[in-house]
């Protein structure tokens, strides 16, 4: 677009602000980059990049640190959750669009995002005082009796149903990102032109056909850029699963017991590591947590810029 | 069972699924506020706004001291983002408008929004609180502030690509300087939506805890000096709520509804704003 | 308007900085396990004095990272830091006060203070090797109290903590087992169990969980009425934690100022001594003499009028002579 304006000397000085103003959000992306690496390169000369990733060592007495009981931490309930959260969030979406009398799509779907403004200490605090002593008393030991015979499953649901472990954050998460990956997947849904559906309804589609067969394959890559968008803020969560995951540095194979995420593992322990070489690979899991979420949101966004340019097609 | 029937029963469980996944997500939010709403108006009482916590164990006491500093560290925060923002929003708009570099700025904008908020908290503690030898309300505010940025500054520029390119025009003809064209114009036409991105930002912050912890830390004393440790309701919602005292714990959930009800009226308030535009989150 | 309000938050900000310059204050972190006492007593010389003593419980690993870092004024540590690392940092450390940690538990049928455990089966217990309250070695020890059949979940410390370094020490050094897989220090890595934080955080999750089994310092059992265990000290009895046998355990201690008061009063010898005592410690920086003047004019003055308090709260006050100890190791350097 050509910029037909006077030019001005205070012009100039005004755009240069704005501009200074902008690249503010690169300096920070690199400043956290270089400090994070600055910060951890002790622990990154002692451990390496490939044994600090693979060691499930976290002990501080030997001063031996790896990263992943924290990165398994992340990886299961991160998944649990979006594992309960895409169907019921798929369910809200379809629910809103297509179902919902106008009267009500706007106050629903008013309501599924003010879930998604509470803040997650709420979340993480109500998952401790009220969700935990539900799922340790009627949940949990109610899956524990229908996987008892079950080979495989039953593994899945072993030890004493505590209610501070990986199936409680998971489901907190999950409650979590629902409304998120709601929204993004209802608006995707919106997009799909009114005249494509017609004619699908035109030649006899039920409404679920016309979703199944029109809507989401129209509105697909918005959707999966959507749940990519959840995963990185799931990876990212911390307040939400701190209350009630247990912080245990070990590779549970239970989801009846205690984890740590990367998230978790940096609220307890950062302000009372003694060591340098402890601060360090605290810093050193920082530096992997911004790479994965870095990495997971950008590919999020390439699929929604790709959904982006579809659908203004 | 014939075709057409399989059709339909196959619809009406579909329909049925999403209906209740509809029900699942109204479950849970009025799950959550009724029992916040509950525990908190339970826990309701004067002195909490006017008294400063009591000793570890001791009944009594009040939280004014982490609901001033929650104040302070969040206005704060907006005076340092807020600005920032919507001066980088005006640049990806206007001056850098549709060029590679605007594009790549908001796109790595839209990757900050989400990315881990302990991850800056950790930051901050590397760069303002080593250094400077103290954790400060400060250093809490600049991590607020560094999340606030990306969310005004994407806000921003979306709304200044709605207002008409013709206005400009219209007002360059006039022979304005494009500054004043962009602060007359196209601030006014856009300022409705530039608020509502900057109420839901005060209200996504307010909220956020994970970088305060190594930050602002806290203080169980009443002070408004920002060079010192400062204490934060949601700071002090994680230690009350992780610690042993009932005392804490209905606090807490007092603390919990005066931050949810003050977040989710930023948060309504903003939409009404923009109400009748569609306006992602 | 917006210019308006933006120029009288301003304002009122540099009002407020103004003002709160008049209040002295004091930022110590550290150790959970003295912070009832600790913020009892600085509630009180806030009222005397109006200095601000604002001391954060984040654990002891947190105390000596932070005052090492001098980000606060002082830190806090119930692992008392060897000579030659106080020399290394460029420290001061002296005891404030003395406790015990006690092991806690969750079982219904259990009457408070009623369940004994010796150190081998409180160690397998925390090595995960004794996985059910019937095991033969904790019911051998109970002859008449009712065990259930349930899976023992155990509660440990997940931040850096003294009161971990102090029961760790007292495991290794009761423990050939525990020493050799587990070791001692402000946080190991446990082989089993849940991770609160804080003192207040295992207090808390033992609270919550059925069948479970922690340790916190004594303060938090007793403010929270968690049901607490005997044990078997060295001389072996089994004794009862409380202000007599943690007053019996320190006694037995012997505080030296030339080695800035590092000292264990773990497994004390003493007939009636509480095995799993400790003294907990403040570290000052060096080189801030002016800060560490009104560090120890605050404990002084808790030296001085806070027994009462510390006795209340069953933590014992240090004895006369090693508070005159401590007196003349603050004059040599110079702070008092």
């Amino acid at each position: 677009m050509p910029l037909q304006y006077k030019k001005n000397p205070v012009d100039f000085i005004f755009s240069a602000t704005t501009a200074a103003a902008s690249f503010s959000v690169i300096i920070f992306i690199i400043g956290i980059l270089y400090v994070l690496v600055t910060e951890s390169s002790l622990a990154i000369e002692k451990f390496g990049i490939v044994k600090f990733l693979t060691s499930t060592d976290w002990d501080p007495v030997k001063e031996s640190f790896g990263a992943l009981t924290n990165i398994y931490g992340t990886v299961i309930t991160t998944f649990l959750s979006l594992l309960i959260a895409i169907p019921v969030a798929l369910g809200i979406a379809i629910f809103v669009t297509e179902i919902a009398p106008n009267f009500l799509k706007g106050p629903i779907g008013a309501a599924i995002e003010l879930l998604a403004a509470i803040p997650s200490i709420i979340y993480g605090m109500w998952g401790l005082f009220t969700l935990s002593p539900i799922m340790s008393k009627y949940v949990e030991p109610f899956l524990k009796e229908i996987t008892a015979g079950v080979p495989f499953v039953n593994v899945l649901f072993q030890g004493t149903p505590m209610g501070i472990d990986i199936l409680t954050a998971s489901v907190i998460l999950s409650i979590m990102i629902v409304p998120f990956t709601a929204s993004i997947s209802r608006d995707s849904f919106n997009l799909t032109p009114a005249i494509v559906k017609e004619s699908a309804y035109a030649i006899g589609a039920t409404k679920w056909e016309v979703i199944k067969n029109v809507v989401i394959p129209y509105s697909k890559l918005g959707v999966f850029g959507g749940i990519v968008l959840s995963l990185g803020r799931a990876i990212g969560e911390t307040m939400a699963v701190a209350f009630v995951l247990g912080n245990n540095h070990r590779i549970a194979t239970s989801l009846l017991d205690a984890a740590a995420t990367i998230t978790v593992t940096l609220a307890n322990e950062f302000a009372e590591a003694d060591k340098d070489i402890y601060l360090s690979s605290l810093f050193y899991l920082a530096l992997a947590l911004f790479v994965m979420s870095f990495i997971t949101l950008a590919i999020a966004k390439f699929f929604l810029i790709k959904a982006e340019r579809k659908y203004s097609r | 069972m014939t075709r057409e029937q399989r059709r339909k029963v196959e619809g009406f469980i579909a329909m049925t699924l999403s209906t209740l996944a509809a029900l699942t997500g109204l479950f849970w939010l009025v799950f959550i506020l009724g029992d916040v709403l509950v525990h908190g108006i339970k826990a309701m009482d004067l002195s909490l706004f006017t008294n400063d916590p009591a000793p570890a164990g001791i009944e009594g006491g009040g939280l004014r001291n982490a609901f001033v500093g929650q104040l302070m560290i969040t206005i704060c925060a907006t005076l340092i983002g807020v600005p920032i923002g919507v001066l980088g929003g005006t640049f990806l708009a206007e001056y850098a408008r549709g060029s590679k570099l605007s594009r790549i700025i908001s796109i790595l904008s839209d990757i900050m929004v989400s990315v881990p908020s302990i991850v800056i908290g950790t930051f901050i503690y590397a760069v303002l609180v080593k250094p400077l030898g103290h954790f400060s309300g400060w250093a809490g505010a600049i991590a607020l502030a560094i999340i606030m940025v990306p969310v005004v500054l994407r806000t921003t520029e979306d709304m200044l690509t709605l207002v008409p390119w013709t206005l400009r025009e219209a007002a360059f003809a006039l022979g304005a300087p494009y500054y004043k064209v962009i602060i007359q114009v196209v601030y006014r036409g856009a300022s409705a939506g530039i608020l509502t991105g900057i109420l839901l930002s005060i209200a996504r912050v307010a909220g956020e805890t994970a970088p305060l912890l190594f930050t602002s830390f806290n203080n169980s004393f009443f002070s408004v000096d920002m060079n010192r440790p400062v204490a934060s309701l949601t700071v002090t919602i994680f230690q009350y709520a992780m610690g042993p005292y009932d005392s804490w714990h209905t606090q807490a959930w007092a603390a919990s509804l005066v931050i949810t009800i003050s977040i989710l009226m930023l948060t309504v308030i903003g939409r009404l704003l923009i109400k009748g535009r569609h306006f992602k989150g | 308007m917006k210019t308006i309000l933006k120029l009288t938050l301003i304002a009122a900000f540099v009002l407020s900085s103004a003002y709160a310059h008049a209040a002295e204050t004091l930022n110590g972190a550290g150790a959970t396990f003295p912070f009832p006492v600790y913020s009892a007593w600085a509630h009180e010389y806030n009222k005397i004095t109006g200095v601000q003593l604002n001391y954060q419980s984040i654990g002891s690993g947190g105390g000596v990272r932070q005052v090492t870092e001098r980000t606060v004024d002082f830190g806090a540590s119930d692992d008392p830091s060897r000579p030659e690392q106080i020399q290394k940092d460029g420290l001061l450390q002296f005891p404030a006060v003395i406790g015990g940690v006690v092991p806690v538990v969750n079982l219904e049928s259990v009457q408070p203070g009623q369940l004994k455990l010796g150190p081998e089966s409180l160690c397998m217990i925390f090595l995960g090797e004794i996985k059910y309250w019937d095991d033969a070695k904790v019911k051998k020890m109970n002859p008449g109290v009712k065990l259930p059949h349930s899976e023992i979940t155990v509660v440990y410390r997940s931040d850096g903590s003294g009161t971990t370094a102090i029961y760790t020490n007292y495991l290794s050094e009761t423990c050939p087992a525990w020493k050799e897989k587990v070791g001692a220090g402000k946080a190991v890595k446990f082989p089993a169990g849940i991770g609160g934080k804080g003192n207040e955080g295992v207090a808390n999750y033992v609270k919550r969980t059925a069948s479970s089994i922690g340790y916190v310092e004594f303060a938090y059992a007793k403010q929270n009425k968690l049901n607490f265990t005997q044990l078997k000290n060295s001389a072996g009895n089994f004794v009862a934690p409380g202000f007599e046998s943690f007053e019996d355990a320190a006694a037995s201690g012997d505080f030296d100022a030339k080695k800035d008061f590092y000292l264990w009063l773990t497994n004390a010898p003493g007939k009636g001594a509480w095995p799993i005592a400790g003294a907990t410690f403040i570290l000052l920086a060096k080189e801030k003499a002016d800060v560490n003047k009104n560090v120890v004019k605050f404990f002084d003055w808790a030296f001085k009028n806070g027994d009462a308090k510390a006795k209340e709260l069953v933590y014992v006050p240090l004895p006369a002579s090693l508070k005159d100890k401590i007196r003349a190791y603050w004059k040599a350097k110079g702070i008092y």
